[in-house]
């Protein structure tokens, strides 16, 4: 425990912004649990002695058009938003990330073919995909889940596939091959243990990104379904009124960017510290342009500075 | 250059019927019964059974998926892009009519950022860890962080606050009235141009710092080459190749957002079409502009691709 304790301090003081990051991030979740403890007021409850009243000392975010204390439902909005992050991230990154493992250690027609189904998935825009899922099996919290996990895979897949096919060239590797244990065996034992990095580092940072493809399906309204509080079921229902009041557009919003800023700059700290050779060529491949043709260029000009992320985009282009 | 030019068409035609294959999974065989898609669980259930039968028949939705599917592929090469359920307008008039505007948005938020981004990422490389390095990244990373659609929505509120800002409600295309149509356009525009914007300066100056670590910048260095000189001419073209790349992977973030920030700013374009049909379940609709936000996300990349041959003479030989 100590460690571990040590170990944290020591990444907080090189990392200063993204300690801060995970500490709000932190914050953010607590805020999400303890959101009944919390909140002043019920968020559901209309009050219509009360409707539309800017930020006073009585609701000091304000009340909405049918009277709901803004700062009770942007605490419970915490809820839904991360709920929603958490667990499409979960499904997506995790599912897509075995995946990729699956697909660099087995290699052979099982990963061409994976390789091309995930291509397709990638190139859909995020957010009109994630739109097009959750209309077809209807709005609701587990379709929007679903409809945004499905998004994340292709990015898990193809990260993880690339450490993947690195680390089945290793020594310790083929050692475990020639002892003769099973292809699942040496995936489970010796391939994914190294593959848990670069997957918490994809977690954190695609956290962000989910967060803000829920609030946009919220906003658009094909999100999760009203009344629940949601960031991006309030945008949206702020702009139900001619002149939206400032708000009601200024603190859900200021609450989106601030968890998404909290866990980009966590995402980019856990990732200078895991390997900071990786940074440049690893950023490619988290945005997704971990395509064959780029990665042979990336992978040449950085190789001579970087051994280590040579390797991994080139592994990429294989 | 000609045989990577087929070998990449014939790719792209693949990664479309893909996505194709993928969209009319989900929109006709996810939510088992199109009808309830279309009309709501309750529409459906009080519908009589031979209206049920003829709808269908009109759509064409009572033969064999297979059958189906194909005859969309005919449609689509034909141009016949079918009508709307609850409109009289066809697919392709509501696309000629209106996407025209979203194509602006979508280009000229493509100059805005690297107008943009190229110039703050230079500067930043140019003096890491300087003052005006500190500042160009801290807003990279708050442009990345703050959603799109939000960004537009405190636009349009403060416009409303100081100048009485209206939403467009009709169309005003550039060769009507080019000073009227960049009003529209503009906000949108910005908002997706800065963001992308961040992420080209950031690109841009992690790629700079690794070239003008390089053997070569050393040596432009010593034989006495002017320090602008070794930035514009020997180090920035080698590290334009990767920011030209994730130009065409963040499109994805531009169609995506661009459908949200056309919300946002209430512009009349193709985005705001989409949401409509999706919250209407107009399937037909649905179905052949989420085709078509796709197939630019895929042509445009392989677009990329290309330049990427053109300008790297490694690929466009190895």
């Amino acid at each position: 425990m100590g460690t571990v304790l040590g170990e944290l301090a020591r990444f907080a003081r090189r990392n200063t912004l993204a300690a801060v990051g995970g500490f709000v991030g932190l914050a953010i979740m607590f805020m999400a649990v303890a959101a009944p403890l919390l909140a002043p007021r019920d968020p559901l409850k209309a009050d219509f002695r009360r409707m539309n009243k800017p930020p006073d000392a009585q609701s000091i975010f304000g009340t909405d058009q049918v009277g709901r204390d803004t700062l009770s439902r942007v605490i419970y909005g915490a809820r839904t938003s991360l709920f929603v992050a958490f667990s499409a991230v979960l499904l997506g990154t995790t599912v897509g990330s075995l995946w990729g493992l699956a697909c660099g250690y087995l290699r052979g027609r099982f990963d061409l073919v994976s390789q091309r189904i995930m291509e397709v998935l990638q190139s859909f825009p995020d957010l009109i995909l994630a739109m097009a899922i959750s209309m077809a099996i209807g709005t609701g919290l587990t379709a929007v889940i679903f409809a945004i996990a499905v998004t994340r895979i292709p990015f898990g897949g193809r990260v993880i596939r690339s450490v993947a096919l690195s680390i089945r060239e290793m020594a310790y590797v083929e050692a475990g091959r020639a002892s003769g244990a099973s292809a699942l065996r040496i995936m489970t034992f010796h391939v994914l243990p190294q593959c848990v990095a670069p997957y918490l580092v994809l977690a954190t940072t695609h956290l962000g990104v989910a967060i803000v493809i829920e609030a946009a399906l919220g906003f658009l309204g094909v999100g999760v379904p009203p009344p629940t509080p949601t960031w991006g079921n309030m945008l949206a229902d702020s702009i139900t009124a001619l002149v939206p009041p400032w708000w009601l557009v200024l603190f859900p919003g200021l609450a989106i960017t601030v968890t998404v800023l909290a866990f980009n700059l966590l995402g980019d700290g856990i990732r200078d510290t895991l390997d900071p050779r990786l940074s440049p060529a690893f950023l490619r491949l988290v945005t997704g342009s971990g395509r064959a043709r780029t990665s042979v260029a990336g992978g040449a000009s950085a190789a001579s500075a970087t051994p280590a992320a040579g390797t991994t985009s080139a592994a990429g282009a294989a | 250059m000609r045989k990577y030019l087929a070998r990449r068409a014939v790719y792209a035609v693949g990664t479309l019927l893909g996505v194709s294959l993928i969209i009319f999974v989900v929109l006709r065989i996810l939510p088992g019964d199109p009808l309830v898609a279309i009309l709501g669980v309750e529409g459906h259930a009080q519908m009589r059974p031979a209206d049920r039968v003829r709808i269908m028949a009109d759509l064409g939705l009572s033969d064999p998926l297979p059958l189906q599917y194909g005859r969309w592929l005919v449609d689509i090469g034909a141009g016949r892009l079918g009508r709307s359920f609850f409109r009289g307008d066809t697919v392709a008039e509501l696309i000629l009519h209106r996407g025209p505007i979203s194509a602006e948005i979508g280009l000229l938020a493509l100059v805005i950022s690297w107008l943009v981004g190229l110039p703050v990422g230079i500067l930043s490389a140019y003096r890491p860890n300087s003052i005006p390095d500190g500042v160009a990244r801290t807003l990279s990373v708050l442009f990345i962080a703050i959603p799109g659609f939000w960004l537009g929505m405190l636009i349009v509120l403060a416009l409303l606050f100081w100048f009485g800002y209206k939403a467009p409600i009709v169309i005003v295309h550039v060769w009507e009235n080019p000073w009227q149509n960049l009003q529209i356009v503009i906000g949108p525009a910005m908002v997706l141009g800065l963001a992308q914007g961040a992420y080209i300066a950031r690109m841009s100056r992690s790629c700079l710092l690794e070239i003008i670590g390089e053997d070569f910048v050393r040596t432009a260095r010593a034989k006495g080459v002017r320090e602008g000189r070794v930035v514009f001419r020997h180090a920035l073209p080698n590290a334009l190749l990767p920011v030209i790349t994730i130009s065409g992977v963040l499109l994805g973030f531009v169609l995506g957002g661009s459908v949200a920030v056309e919300q946002a700013f209430g512009v009349p374009g193709l985005g705001r079409a989409l949401v409509t049909a999706v919250i209407e379940r107009d399937i037909i609709v649905v179905q052949n502009l989420v085709l078509l936000y796709a197939s630019i996300f895929v042509i445009v990349n392989v677009l990329v691709d290309l330049s990427y041959a053109w300008l790297d003479p490694r690929i466009r030989y190895g």
